[in-house]
């Protein structure tokens, strides 16, 4: 593992990994232009599709599938979305990319938009990353100077703006149906499905949604194959026929109480048990694990040190990442791939407290259940906190817990999911320590931080 | 035929484009809502209709094991609906054959209690100060879907009250359940917008953009839009509990749209117009201006008994007396020249009043002119929605019309059938010096339209009587001044802008010492007794073929559209 030489990351480290002329001297657009030449929208289609690659921004939906839910022989325009508004907590694999490589990400719109016959990309970015947001719109700025990007692009006959948008400083902005509300300059709402934004998106024309890391990932799949792409990753489970496996190589992004909190870049499925103890350092403070987020908040907490089933010796620390990991162990999957620690002398109460307050704070409000329910969870949170909870608080938390979301189908969003899963996989794991919480009233020692803010 | 089953019951919905709240209404099932509004965009945000769904395919029924809201779900030939209340439905219906395992009815159930615990989390639950109260949809749900128990134990959420919101409408910031029902109104009906959610999550609240308050024509359609108590006419508030309002089907006398209205009434005193669905008049909506434009009838200046004119001044006359002096008066003024005889029927008056007093005049003698009474035009016709700038955006959602009265079409249609023309007051009145009597029955709710059409002082007829509300230049010239009634006073018809005939009922009794326009049309013609609607009505349909079925069949509360090739 140790001899794994990274993709996505490989130019970070560079003087200047930024500037199109490094980037160009590093093989960069190249791809693209040989596509624009040889290669017809379909083929770039059919090749993600074959890759296996599916989207990095939380739901794991096959790329090239969703281009290909777009209508066909559409008069345009067709729009291309790039997600960046990057807000699930521990979560900044995509800022790195931004920051430190962006024209690895632009020649992913570039070639998404080829392939999907779309002359105009919106990069919405998460507004407080302000950085993100000057680097790419220098780099976009030499890409027009350069005519790689402006009508007809080397005389190719293919026209593409791309413009950047700050967003509006909302989780919900990156919900994409709430990205596309808020690109329209409206609260950032997000939309009954269907219709799908592939069929009626920004400004009711066919629009695709996709994360940076994504279109990373289509300008890697371009240049070095599928063969490549399919060499790393975890092939589909035989006995699951919903599985569409978890091919490629993924950006962790590790945070918490580790030593070495990093984003690194592996191939999909190291355990979590690696990505802390070896590549982040181990926990801090000479500390044990006593919970890790798999993916964001929003998935839930696994307990490292239950056993998994069956597997001898294995706890739920040893579960691979990759798409389908988390949900083994009753999580709701991978997510952002962005784990958090929990060390073994930090409460519980305390962290589904800071959960529930950031979900609470982050309903966008529209859903009764959500808008209600985030709400509520956090006000018996905070009771609990203060060493006044009661035990049947920890059955309504569930029970609240379980009901809101788009699976059980009572949301508009995600969100609320999200919001439910940390509380139910919380209690449900750790329900001994949160019942003797209860028991010995104990209060809380942290006092709520300050939140910093730098854009 | 397409069809669709709603706990079992099949239903044909023909080629109806349905969500399962309107198939399920077609099947006599309620599927409760609060953010869903046929008049307006669906969000689905409320979660209050949840339904289990499914497939009735070749004989076997396929549910989908995720509940989904009602609104927003299309249905087509073969949907299977269930609801929260599949538990109470008809036994008799043959059950559909789902699988054993499956419990009709009880995701949906749960889900419905569950969005109501929800919403009532931090519901100050003050029914009892509450103007909704007995007309609310949080109550009516909880009592029917929701636990009986909160199991909240923290403190509630107590954002301020907005009474700041706009001049005649005020907000109960607590009370609100963000159904944004009233966000949608202004932005896609009204089309200006004053209203916005501001915060998030369960902070968020209604509000109004600073210095823009919610003033516009439509407004007071926020107050019956809001499904709970949060947004209160200030008009209302406070004045009556909903459950002593006797709730009568009118039609609003402001504008010649004629909206169908509700008139709330408590021992004959108009408290409250409400919009009355009816597609074929004015969809669902009614303006401001009509809403609370029933306050004259309430005036302290209204004339509320008959006055003659003795020596230059008012006295209180008494009917008794009154009546067989006007008779004579009238009588001898047609016998002695009946061409200077003219009778002015406003189209303030019912299609039935216009004509029993037309045909009774007629008849004492052909010659007798009737004559249109002004017809009051304000500005221009004004089209919602509204732009930015005030303009007025396609496809028009609501019209408030210039023409600020409710029955002009109808009485020029009985003017033409009685004596083939229509006479307009402006060529009558540099007449007036030469006639020998003037019959004004006006009804006007502003005199101003009386005055304006008048203009200059005139010599007065010899006798000049005038049945209206207030005083104008006319009625100061009056013989007599005869008090009017108002259309919640009356029961009668009116014919709209487009020929939309709507009958309705009488919401009130006028005061007291007040004589009907038809009782007197009645008195004047001979005719004995106590005026009678329904005879009239039927001597309008023997009389004239457009109106011929208002005597037989029993109108729509929604009004028939009629051809008047006389209008
Ligand atoms: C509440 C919520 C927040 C989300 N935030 C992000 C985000 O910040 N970035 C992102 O790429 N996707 C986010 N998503 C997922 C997007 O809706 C969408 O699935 C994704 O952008 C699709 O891109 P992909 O197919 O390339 O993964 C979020 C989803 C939800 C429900
Ligand atoms: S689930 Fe929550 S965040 Fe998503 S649309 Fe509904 S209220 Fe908004
Ligand atoms: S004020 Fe009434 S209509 Fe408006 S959102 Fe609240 S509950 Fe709905
Ligand atoms: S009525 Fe359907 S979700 Fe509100």
């Amino acid at each position: 593992m140790a001899t794994f030489e990274p993709t996505l990351l490989a130019r970070i480290a560079k003087p200047n990994s930024g500037k199109l002329e490094g980037y160009r001297n590093d093989g960069g657009y190249a791809t693209f232009e040989k596509v624009l030449k040889d290669k017809q929208p379909l083929d770039v289609v059919t090749q993600v599709k074959d890759s296996g690659l599916r989207g990095r921004g939380g739901a794991g939906f096959p790329c090239g599938l969703k281009w290909t839910f777009l209508p066909k022989d559409h008069p345009g325009p067709i729009y291309l979305c790039i997600n960046a508004d990057e807000s699930e907590p521990c979560t900044y694999n995509n800022r790195i990319l931004m920051e430190k490589d962006p024209h690895q990400v632009l020649e992913g719109i570039m070639l998404s938009c080829y392939a999907i016959k779309s002359q105009c990309a919106y990069f919405y970015i998460r507004y407080e990353y302000g950085t993100a947001y000057r680097t790419l719109q220098a780099a976009i700025d030499e890409l027009y100077a350069a005519g790689l990007l402006g009508k007809n692009i080397k005389g190719s006959g293919f026209t593409l703006d791309i413009f950047l948008h700050r967003g509006a400083g909302a989780y919900i902005c990156g919900e994409e149906t709430g990205l596309i509300e808020s690109l329209e300059g409206k609260r950032a709402w997000p939309r009954i499905k269907p219709p799908f934004p592939a069929i009626e998106g920004a400004f009711r024309k066919p629009t695709i949604v996709n994360n940076v890391e994504t279109m990373a990932c289509v300008t890697q799949i371009m240049k070095k194959g599928n063969d490549w792409f399919k060499s790393l990753g975890v092939p589909p489970d035989p006995k699951n026929p919903r599985d569409a496996g978890s091919y490629g190589p993924k950006l962790y992004t590790i945070a918490g109480h580790v030593n070495e909190p990093k984003c690194v870049e592996l191939p999909m499925g190291v355990t979590c048990r690696d990505l802390v103890e070896k590549h982040g350092g181990g926990v801090w403070k000479g500390r044990k694990a006593k919970s890790v987020n798999p993916g964001g908040l929003s998935m839930g907490f696994i307990d490292v040190n239950a056993p998994l089933k069956g597997e001898d010796g294995k706890t739920e620390y040893d579960i691979p990442l990759d798409f389908n990991g988390p949900g083994k162990v009753g999580c709701l999957g991978l997510g952002t791939a962005a784990i958090c620690v929990v060390d073994d002398q930090t409460s519980m109460v305390d962290v589904l407290h800071n959960v529930c307050q950031f979900f609470s704070h982050e309903s966008c409000g529209q859903c009764t259940p959500c808008r209600e329910g985030t709400g509520w969870m956090l006000k018996i949170t905070d009771r609990l906190r203060r060493g006044l909870g009661r035990r049947e608080d920890l059955d309504i938390l569930v029970d609240v817990a379980d009901r809101i979301g788009i699976i059980p189908g009572t949301t508009i969003c995600g969100l609320s999911d999200g919001a439910g899963w940390p509380v139910k996989t919380a209690i449900r794991k750790f329900r001994a320590e949160f019942e003797a919480a209860i028991k010995d009233g104990t209060k809380s020692a942290y006092t709520k931080l300050q939140m910093a803010a730098a854009h | 035929m397409p069809t669709v089953y709603v706990n079992d019951k099949p239903v044909e919905i023909g080629t109806q484009k349905l969500n399962c709240v309107q198939a399920a209404e077609l099947a006599g099932v309620e599927v409760p809502h609060y953010c869903y509004h046929p008049g307006l965009s669906v969000v689905a945000s409320c979660r209050m209709c949840m339904v289990e769904t499914g497939d009735l395919k070749d004989g076997k029924v396929t549910m989908i094991p995720k509940v989904f809201p009602g609104c927003q779900t299309p249905v087509k030939d073969g949907t299977v609906i269930v609801t929260g209340d599949y538990g109470k439905h008809d036994s008799k219906v043959p059950k559909l054959p789902y699988d054993p395992a499956y419990k009709p009815g009880e995701r949906a159930k749960k889900s419905q209690a569950d969005t109501l615990e929800g919403l009532l989390l931090n519901h100050p639950l003050d029914c009892p100060v509450c103007d909704k109260a007995g007309e609310c949809k949080l109550q009516d749900y909880s009592y029917q879907y929701g636990r009986s128990e909160s199991r909240l134990v923290d403190e509630k959420n107590t954002p301020p009250n907005k009474p700041h919101l706009s001049s005649k409408i005020t907000l109960f910031t607590d009370r609100c359940i963000l159904c944004t029902r009233c966000v949608r109104f202004t932005r896609e009906i009204s089309g200006t917008a004053e209203l916005q959610v501001v915060g998030r999550g369960h902070h968020e609240e209604i509000d109004v953009f600073p210095g823009r308050p919610l003033e516009n024509k439509l407004s007071g359609n926020v107050v019956d839009l809001c499904p709970v108590g949060a947004l209160g006419s200030k008009d209302f508030l406070y004045t009556q509990r909903v459950w002593y309002l006797k709730n009568t089907d009118n039609v609003c006398p402001g504008c010649s749209t004629g909206c169908s209205i509700v008139t709330d009434t408590n021992k004959d005193i108009v408290y409250r117009l409400r919009a009355r669905t009816n597609p074929d008049a004015q969809g669902y909506f009614m303006c401001d201006e009509g809403r609370w434009g029933y306050h004259y009838t309430r005036s302290t200046d209204r004339l509320t008994r008959p006055m003659a004119k003795v020596g230059g001044t008012w006295q209180p006359a008494n009917w008794t007396q009154l009546l067989p002096k006007l008779k004579y008066a009238v009588d001898e003024a047609v016998l002695m020249s009946p061409k200077r005889v003219a009778v002015v029927l406003s189209p303030f008056l019912t299609v039935e009043e216009a004509y029993a007093l037309g045909s009774g005049f007629k008849k004492m003698s052909d010659q007798v002119r009737l004559v249109l009474g002004p017809v009051p035009a304000v500005g221009e016709d004004d089209h919602y929605p509204k732009d930015v700038k005030g303009n007025p955006v396609q496809p028009t959602k609501f019209t408030i019309r210039a023409e600020k009265c409710p029955n002009r079409k109808g009485v020029a249609a009985v003017l033409t059938q009685l004596q083939g023309e229509v006479i307009p007051f402006e060529s009558l009145v540099p007449e007036f010096g030469q006639l020998s009597a003037l019959w004004f029955a006006g009804g006007y709710p502003n005199p101003e339209w009386v005055n304006d059409a008048v203009k200059a002082p005139h010599t007065p007829p010899a006798l000049l009587v005038v049945q209206d509300f207030f005083p104008t230049k006319l009625s100061e010239a009056a013989t007599y001044w005869l008090p009017a009634t108002a259309a919640f006073e009356k029961e009668g018809t009116f014919v709209n802008h487009a020929g939309l005939v709507q009958t309705f009922a009488r919401a009130a009794k006028p005061p007291v010492e007040t004589r009907s326009e038809l009782q007197l049309a009645f008195d004047l013609g001979n005719r004995r007794g106590l005026a009678n609607v329904a005879a009239v009505r039927k001597d309008v349909a023997k009389a004239m073929p457009a109106f011929a079925n208002l005597a037989d069949v029993k109108l729509p509360t929604t009004g028939k559209r009629l051809e008047l090739a006389t209008v």
